[in-house]
């Protein structure tokens, strides 16, 4: 058949999509436009959120769970990866350095994509976030935040990343463990809480270490509901993993999220460390120096 | 109608005298040369008074004035540094006279038209430039006449020093060699062949056989000599900087910001000028009681942006406290390097994201220097060492090897802590770290770091064993010992957490 059946424009195709992008556009007071996802490539991630992963012009904050939130090393390794997948100049602002750098590059961060600013208070932490923030030339910004944040402090980092369209992460830390202070409300577009797992055994009666786990918890999202995933660490690239053992299984018998974890915590241990030195070739760990 | 007097200032500095600072003692008595290549030859760019005193002149064939003098000291020759020290020597005549034209062939042209009263005179002035030029070690030929022609050509071919009335230009001349008119040397060999020799003989020839064979170049350059010719000013690059007083003191901070944004835009326009860009400013603000409070902010790269500028300043003006108010403003370039003008992306093609520098000025200029950093990799492979931080405009060339595991966080110095582990290599079973013992459920290792004995004589026996645990609840640690375990020498065994994954 030929097409001459006048098309429809793609405004009048689809009404409702028209409205609903007017709607978001005055919901952003008509300041910026609408910056586009930056998707995790985790499909189960990706479905859970609205827009198909992290939205972009947007405030998002990780933290640590329990006794983690004093380092929130996950929430770094998975910031890190976020932002390692996005491309382009990023700075990192802290009040002191306690970053290692090399361990920054295994996760897709290379020393010349990343910017550090030392800032020494709080206060001056959100002031470099903020002015990274306007600056179009970086891809994203991180910044994090000891102790309380209060709404307005984190309202202005939205609208700042609003208007720059660039990824702002706020990485929460605290000197208490479960700070109850972290779970204030906060105008983050979403709130991670990000754990470890115990890892799979990476071979059968091999010790060694496998890929870390991480368990996932979105608290809060904006036009999403709260979710936990279990995830593998983010990789090189920053991607993170799906977890072995779902795919594995078959789809009647994949159980949920938290069996999965309680299947795997019964693990026995290893009755001893006796093949400690790794025998099997290429994985000598011990390093020779003449 | 005083005539405009010349006086160039035959500074043979790198014509005659080769620059004898920076040499060692002894060297610049004896006769000393320098040596250029000329294209086909290694010839004598510059001679010593000694050298000369013997019959070596610029221009001979070196082998020739080795073979005349054996032991003859030769040095290389730099033009680029006596253009530069004859540029040096410019600037510092500024004191004489404003007017002073582009410093070349060795001569400094000064135009002290309306100048030597403030020096007592003609004389004077000739006399003091002279003394103060022996005194800095030069060898200085000078001469005052109407014309920059006349004054270059007495300078170079007439006595030392001379002074020539307004008018007489002409007879001052007439002895001296045409070379004095600065024809090129071939011309002037073509005119010795007619018997043309002297100044004075050129003028009196008819203009008109002559300029069939020569051209016009021989009368112009004694027109020019005679009647006068237009110098270029030359200033000397030196200090930038801007001032501006006001008629009432200002208090606010509103009106210095937008004095600020005048000064910073019209310093641009002259970096613009001058193809450069600032690396540091100084804003100076002049109280009334007569203080004076200064703001320094630095940039990364060379910048003559006034907005950016002008921001950086502004955000600083909280600490400058106006007192009774502030009557005058300078701003100071006192680093500023070349920065050409760069053609904008057209936005198809090159890097999406823009340049950070402007960035890194605004946060290191907030935080303090040192505070924006990035790190780099170290070729160590000690953990505490393998990276350092450098300037954040600085690209690092590569990145760690991944081959090995790296914690996120590390903790400067090691956090000593209590652990079980089997001798001579086995992982840890527990360990305690903030008053919870942690019991290791996997472990990856050992990885074994031996020391830099080339840094410390301690080291050179010394190593760590590092391993990568696992506790329980997955939380994962990078834990080293002090020693492989066996041998007294290479560690006390004493373990340490170092970092967290």
């Amino acid at each position: 058949m030929f097409s001459f059946m006048p098309q429809p424009s793609p405004r009048l195709a689809d009404p409702v999509a028209a409205l609903r992008a007017k709607i978001a556009a005055l919901e952003r007071g008509g300041l910026a436009p609408a910056h586009g996802p930056h998707p995790f490539g985790h499909p189960a991630l990706d479905a859970a959120l609205p827009q198909g992963g992290l939205a972009r012009g947007a405030l998002h904050e990780a933290a640590g769970r329990g006794p983690e939130v004093e380092h929130g090393t996950a929430a770094a390794l998975f910031i890190a990866g976020c932002m390692a997948r996005l491309g382009g100049p990023i700075l990192w602002a802290m009040e002191r350095c306690d970053l290692f750098a090399p361990g920054l590059a295994m996760a897709g961060l290379p020393p010349d994509r990343l910017l550090y600013a030392e800032a020494g208070r709080v206060e001056a932490v959100l002031q470099v976030m903020e002015e990274g923030l306007r600056e179009p030339a970086l891809a994203g910004v991180v910044g994090e935040v000891t102790g309380r944040l209060s709404l307005s402090a984190s309202r202005r980092l939205s609208l700042a990343a609003e208007r720059g369209g660039g990824l702002a992460f706020l990485l929460r830390r605290s000197r208490r463990p479960d700070d109850p202070a972290l779970e204030e409300p906060c105008s983050a577009h979403t709130r991670w809480r990000v754990a470890a797992l115990p890892s799979a055994p990476p071979l059968r009666r091999v010790p060694g270490l496998a890929r870390a786990r991480w368990r996932l918890e979105l608290m809060r999202a904006r036009g999403a509901e709260p979710g936990e995933w279990d995830v593998e660490a983010c990789d090189a690239t920053g991607h993170l993993g799906v977890v072995a053992d779902i795919i594995d299984r078959s789809a009647g018998a994949a159980p949920s999220a938290t069996t999965v974890a309680e299947l795997e915590y019964e693990y026995e241990p290893e009755p001893e460390y006796a093949p400690a030195l790794i025998p099997a070739a290429g994985r000598n760990k011990i390093r020779r120096r003449a | 109608m005083h005539p405009r007097s010349y006086r160039p200032l035959a500074a043979t500095k790198s014509a005659a005298a080769p620059d004898t600072q920076g040499l060692p003692k002894g060297l610049t008595e004896g006769p000393l040369v320098t040596r250029a290549h000329n294209g086909r030859r290694q010839v004598v760019a510059a001679a010593n008074a000694a050298a000369q005193a013997l019959g070596i002149s610029p221009g001979m064939p070196l082998a020739e004035a080795e073979a005349r003098l054996p032991g003859l000291a030769v040095h290389e020759a730099a033009p680029l540094a006596d253009q530069a020290a004859l540029e040096a020597l410019g600037a510092w005549c500024l004191r004489y006279t404003p007017l002073l034209a582009a410093p070349a062939e060795a001569a400094l042209l000064l135009d002290i038209t309306g100048c030597a009263h403030l020096r007592g005179g003609e004389e004077a002035l000739l006399a003091d430039l002279l003394g103060e030029l022996q005194a800095a070690g030069y060898a200085a030929r000078a001469a005052l006449a109407g014309t920059p022609g006349a004054a270059w050509a007495l300078a170079r071919f007439g006595q030392n020093p001379s002074i020539v009335p307004a008018g007489e230009e002409a007879a001052a001349l007439a002895a001296l060699p045409l070379a004095a008119l600065r024809l090129p040397p071939d011309m002037v060999q073509g005119l010795a062949l007619l018997g043309l020799e002297r100044i004075g003989q050129l003028a009196e020839m008819p203009r008109a056989s002559l300029t069939r064979r020569f051209g016009t170049a021989p009368h112009q350059a004694l027109d020019a000599a005679l009647q006068g010719e237009p110098i270029t000013p030359w200033l000397p690059e030196a200090v930038l900087r801007q001032r501006t007083s006001f008629l009432e003191p200002l208090l606010t901070a509103e009106a210095l910001a937008i004095a600020i944004q005048r000064l910073v835009a019209a310093l641009c326009d002259e970096l613009a000028r001058i193809d450069r860009g600032a690396r540091i400013l100084d804003m100076h603000f002049e109280r009334v009681d007569g203080s004076v409070q200064s703001l320094r902010v630095g940039t990364a790269k060379p910048s003559r942006a006034p907005l950016h500028l002008a921001r950086m300043l502004c955000e600083k003006l909280d600490t400058v406290a106006p007192g009774f108010g502030i009557e005058a403003m300078r701003l100071v370039v006192p680093l500023a390097e070349p920065l050409r003008p760069q053609q904008s992306s057209a936005g198809f093609a090159g890097a999406p994201h823009g340049d950070i520098a402007a960035l890194v000025d605004r946060l290191s200029n907030r935080l303090g220097e040192g505070r924006v950093f990035r790190m780099a990799p170290t070729p160590s492979d000690v953990p505490e060492r393998s990276a350092r931080r450098v300037p954040p405009l600085t690209a690092p060339p590569s990145t760690w090897p991944l081959d090995w595991p790296r914690p996120v966080r590390v903790f400067t110095p090691p956090f000593p802590i209590e652990a079980i582990a089997a001798l001579p290599d086995g992982p840890p079973a527990a360990f305690t770290w903030q008053r919870q013992r942690r019991r290791i459920r996997r472990a990856d290792g050992p990885e074994r770091i031996r020391g830099e004995w080339w840094r410390h004589e301690a080291e050179t026996t010394a190593l760590r064993d590092y391993w990568q645990v696992e506790d329980e609840a997955g939380r994962r640690y990078w834990l080293f010992r002090r020693g492989d375990g066996q041998d007294e020498a290479t560690g006390d065994l004493r373990w340490f957490l170092h970092g967290l994954f």
